[in-house]
């Protein structure tokens, strides 16, 4: 009993009232969205608000329960839950049920539970249970092999349920495993890589080669500040490109102008990067290796996509990128969405009053596109406010994990911090025109059980743990 | 101990990064850019237009001449269709596909958001299985409004016809747009701004399928549609509808005036045609093909555009004159040589020397070329002699247009002295030289309405009110606002108007038209008139009213190719007056009714005319 209380004492009520917050603003977003004049008790279970209200008691019901739990259990318990929880995403492509393209459902009697959201959970729980085990030295090569795999693990099998969205989230425990050692230049690469991704195929090679190739000669000048070898170097580059192009055009070719800014990112690269070795700058080399490294990715990204991926892979990619996802033209649904934060002006039209939400222009206004009845309802004033409640919320967990003297409830607090950045980053970004639509909700915001749910014991076994920040938990 | 604790301040701040991002972006999309507002505003917003029905046209007996039934348009908004299944959608509204593709083609042309026909006029019961399945079509919305019906079929060009809007008139009036009705012409025209109404407009909010979700504004912005107002006409419907049955096959006009009043009771123009094919959805192909009959030339009103020459009708005007200048007495007599008479030959034997009685009896071009020549050289000049004569020539209204609603009126043509003095130099013409006056041709124009104007001011003896067809106008609360005319009166003494009309009395009562015109039970007063047509077949004429005294009815019959006015033209006329005043024909008569609508004038000569 005594230690009970011990625990309800030692709990973070500020996380609780942030998360209960969201909860209720999210709750009277989804009224909002889905309102309906038949409808208005908001106990009607037939309607989306109905049954939110008994996720949100259910949820309620989950964090009580985790906080009951003993702490020692999360730990003990870690590689189980990852474990079991794998076996049932294993089972998916068998037993479950299709929903909107994505066979990534169970159904249980008459609730439809996604298991991917709470492999978010078990991986954090297994990711902080391998990172603060004995004799964990991240760039070990073991090391490094089990983490990809606990990640890569579940990647895969979300993959195959066809739910890229959910799967792409793990790719930010990059940010804890960064917190907890590795190397920054393989979070930089990473970052790179994916930028340079998502730049050829949204916009096209030759921008980006375009782009890389400037974003190279600033960096090189803010290292060195040395305006006329700057200069100098441009003034090689384009004059191979411009060289080529004449003789293109000289001889009538028609080839694509790609290939001359290949060639003269190539030959210029050759160039300074004998020059580099010959002055012996390695850092110059090193620019000038990712420099090229990341032209080349590009190049072959895009000559992979369009020449050796099948149709059906590339509309996967498409979609995840918000590309093919569109049935009437370049951004609608982006620009739906924008056109309804942006009505709603510095204070909202007001509650119920939301037109752009309420009558179907903005696709899935209660789950992925919640963020847009906040924007119109409720103005600047209230998108500031969730944005500032996610902010609060991301910055305490850091907080809370930070002061954990147990390295399992740090990591495991800082992949809870970051899959909810993630969601923010994303969900977010997608409807001011700013991320790809790649569809995954808000967490505590978004309508529906599985997801709110899962966010709610993410969330709470952490608050569980950092409740017992002053025992030693031992394993 | 723990190295790596400060990469905590990259994650939050890599976090706190992506929020100031985003706060900036609202704050842009949010404040700064007004646009998405009106962007917001313009997805919901739809306007629908009431349209109120068009004023009802009425006879002087308070029958409907015009009114209106139920009609549909299939409306579209080009930005805002989905693709659909073309083939269902054409099969309920039963068009053809290349029909509704060129009409959405024809609609993208005209605006992306504005509103266009489709298919216009749908009736009652295309538009229930329509409105059920209009869900299915996202950017397609049906539109109520009235037809125009046409109960008696008769007075089609002085009604007028109503027809869609064109791009210079949605240019320049911003009242009308895409697919709106006006009035074309006729009194559709004229009254377009009292029979159109005021439309209404109901601003709805809709969701991203077009369903309506409610009011916008709350209602605050939406107005009701105001019925348009009605005309009250001094047309007669059924004797229109007679008329023109007498004028079957026959290609002219006829135009009667209550002379007191100044009321058009008649006005016929033939060949005429159905009013009601210019109506509905056969509208176009209809009036391309009235429109390409360019022999009988069916949309021209006739009894206003017809530019004849009045001929031996013309005669009572030059005798009123002659009268007033003293140019000749009532006792003044003078002789006649049959054909051989010179200037003018005469058309027929008859009594000579004869006075003014005979003359307008016989109507003898002796004597009235005698009588033209006393007036014109009554004056110092033949100059000044004929500037008296136009004066009260235009005094009569020739030469003048006499009606202030139908605009398509012409003015016909009196000659200005300046005319003559520029043909044959001033001082070198004179009564000689202008010898054709005398008799009603050479270059005078007069429309039949004019003629029927100058016998109605002979009716009254010595006024004229202005002809008009609208007398008054019931506005949106039913109360009647009574149109003011002008009442015009000549500078000629009532006396003579009773010499002249004793003369019009004799044409009925003493030569052959006793036999076809005279009546029983009052005395009808008339003169004809045998055209010379340079372009063919004399044209056939009759001016008249009728009692001789308080006149109920002013008449002018013109019919082209007729030949003589006695003719056709006096018997039409006759039936005429006797429909309107006895409401019957006398059985005596009916066989020479049955004749006259028998009767084919059509193709009397080939000619190639010039109205």
């Amino acid at each position: 009993m005594e230690k009970r209380n011990n625990v309800w004492a030692n709990v973070d009520w500020i996380t609780i009232s942030i998360y209960l917050a969201m909860m209720i603003i999210g709750w009277i977003n989804i009224y909002a969205a889905v309102y309906n004049e038949e409808h208005k008790s908001i106990f009607d279970f037939t309607q989306q608000y109905g049954k939110q209200l008994m996720w949100i008691g259910a949820a309620i019901f989950i964090a009580v329960l985790m906080i009951n739990t003993d702490s020692k259990f999360f730990v003990s318990f870690a590689f189980p839950i990852y474990i079991v929880i794998i076996l049932i995403l294993m089972l998916v492509p068998f037993i479950g049920t299709v929903i909107n393209g994505a066979k990534s459902w169970i159904r249980i009697g008459d609730f439809l539970l996604q298991p991917s959201e709470f492999m978010k959970m078990a991986t954090s729980l297994a990711l902080a249970r391998y990172i603060s085990s004995y004799n964990f030295k991240i760039h070990s090569f073991k090391s490094l092999v089990t983490l990809g795999g606990i990640i890569l693990l579940p990647v895969g099998l979300i993959f195959l349920q066809n739910d890229t969205g959910s799967a792409i989230v793990f790719g930010v425990f990059l940010l804890v495993l960064y917190r907890e050692g590795l190397n920054g230049i393989v979070l930089f690469f990473s970052f790179l890589i994916a930028l340079v991704f998502i730049f050829t195929m949204v916009l096209d090679p030759l921008v980006t080669v375009l782009i890389l190739t400037a974003a190279a000669f600033l960096v090189n000048h803010l290292i060195k500040k040395k305006l006329q070898r700057t200069l100098i170097a441009v003034g090689v580059f384009t004059g191979i490109f411009a060289i080529l192009w004449l003789i293109n055009y000289l001889v009538q070719g028609s080839v694509d102008p790609l290939y001359f800014l290949l060639a003269a990112a190539i030959i210029s690269s050759a160039i300074f990067f004998i020059w580099a070795m010959v002055i012996r700058k390695r850092s110059l080399a090193i620019l000038i290796g990712i420099y090229l490294g990341s032209v080349l990715f590009a190049v072959s990204v895009d000559y992979v996509f369009h020449n050796i991926m099948e149709q059906h892979q590339r509309d996967r990619i498409n979609e995840l990128l918000g590309i093919q996802s569109d049935l009437h033209g370049a951004g609608y649904h982006v620009n739906q969405s924008k056109i309804a934060i942006g009505s709603g002006g510095f204070f909202g039209k007001g509650f119920l009053q939301g037109t752009q939400t309420k009558f179907d222009f903005v696709p899935e206004q209660s789950t992925d596109f919640i963020f847009c009845t906040v924007g119109e309802e409720w103005g600047f004033l209230g998108t500031v406010t969730v944005i500032g409640l996610f902010l609060g919320l991301l910055i305490r967990l850091i907080f809370l994990a930070e002061r954990n003297r147990s390295k399992f409830s740090r990591v495991y607090g800082y992949c809870v911090a970051t899959i909810l950045f993630f969601h923010f980053a994303v969900n977010i970004g997608m409807t001011i025109g700013l991320a790809p639509v790649i569809g995954i909700p808000l967490p505590f915001f978004s309508y529906g059980g599985s997801s709110l749910w899962s966010f709610t014991l993410l969330l709470f076994v952490f608050i569980r743990l950092d409740a017992s920040r002053f025992e030693q938990l031992s394993y | 101990m723990d190295t790596f604790s400060k990469r905590k301040f990259i994650i939050a701040g890599i976090m706190l990064l992506i929020g100031a991002i985003f706060i900036i972006r609202l704050f842009t999309i949010q404040i700064t850019n007004k646009t998405y507002k009106q962007f917001a505003t313009r997805n919901v917003l739809r306007k629908i237009i009431t349209f109120p029905a068009r004023g009802l046209i009425y006879d002087r007996n308070n029958e409907l001449m015009v009114y209106n039934k139920a009609a549909y348009d299939l409306m579209l908004i080009p930005r805002e269709v989905k693709s659909f299944d073309t083939t269902e959608l054409c099969r309920i509204v039963q068009l053809d596909r290349m029909e509704l593709r060129e009409s959405i083609k024809k609609a993208k042309q005209y605006s992306y958001y504005k509103p266009s026909i489709v298919a216009g006029q749908i009736s009652p019961d295309i538009y229930a299985p329509l409105q059920e399945k209009l869900y299915k079509y996202p950017g397609f919305f049906v539109q109520s409004r009235t037809l125009r019906e046409y109960p008696s079929k008769s007075a089609a060009q002085a009604l007028g016809f109503v027809g869609e809007v064109n791009q210079r008139i949605i240019e320049s009036d911003s009242y009308y747009r895409s697919g709106d009705y006006i009035g074309v012409s006729g009194l559709e025209k004229a009254y377009e701004k009292e029979l159109r109404g005021i439309k209404g407009i109901t601003k709805s909010m809709v969701d991203v399928h077009n369903r309506i979700k409610g009011k916008y504004n709350e209602g605050l912005e939406d107005t009701t549609a105001i019925l348009g107002q009605n005309l009250m006409t001094g047309l007669d419907a059924s004797l229109e509808a007679y008329a023109e049955l007498l004028m079957t096959n026959k290609r002219g006009a006829i135009v009667a005036i209550e002379p007191a009043t100044g009321e058009i009771i008649l006005m016929v123009s033939a060949p005429s045609y159905d009013p009601n094919v210019l109506v509905g959805r056969q509208r176009s192909t209809n009036y391309s093909i009235l429109d390409r009959d360019s022999l009988n030339k069916p949309m021209w009103n006739r009894a206003i555009i017809g530019r004849y020459p009045p001929g031996s009708t013309f005669k009572l005007a030059n005798a009123l004159i002659a009268l007033q200048e003293h140019a000749i007495s009532p006792f003044d007599r003078f002789s006649c040589s049959g054909k051989g008479s010179k200037p003018i030959s005469c058309t027929h034997p008859h009594v000579s020397p004869l006075a003014i009685r005979e003359g307008i009896r016989e109507s003898c071009n002796s004597f009235f070329w005698n009588t033209f020549r006393s007036i014109i050289n009554n004056k110092k000049n033949p100059a000044d002699g004929y500037q008296a004569w136009r004066d009260y020539i235009t005094s009569f209204g020739f030469g003048t247009k006499l009606n202030p609603e139908l605009s398509s009126e012409v003015k016909g043509n009196i000659p200005e002295v300046a005319l003559y003095d520029k043909w044959y130099t001033p001082g070198h013409w004179n009564a000689m030289t202008i010898r054709s006056l005398a008799i009603g041709q050479g270059e005078i124009e007069a429309t039949p309405l004019q003629m029927a104007n100058m016998c109605a001011l002979i009716a009254n003896r010595g006024y004229y009110i202005e002809p008009h067809i609208v007398k008054a106008i019931q506005d949106t609360n039913r109360v009647y606002r009574e149109l003011k005319f002008e009442k015009k009166v000549v500078d000629i003494a009532q006396e003579h108007f009773n010499t002249v009309i004793g003369g019009m009395e004799a044409v009925i009562a003493e030569t052959r038209l006793q036999f076809t015109v005279k009546q029983d039970s009052f005395i009808v007063c008339g003169k004809t008139g045998t055209v010379q047509n340079p372009h063919g077949a004399d044209h056939s004429a009759f001016v008249g009213f009728a009692p001789r005294d308080n006149p109920k009815i002013a008449i002018v019959v013109f019919i082209e190719n007729a030949g003589f006015g006695a003719t056709y033209a006096a018997p039409i006329a006759g039936m005429l007056i006797e429909k309107y005043m006895n409401d019957s024909i006398a059985p005596k008569r009916k066989e020479l009714e049955q004749r006259l609508i028998e009767t084919n004038l059509l193709n009397v000569v080939e000619v190639k005319k010039k109205l």
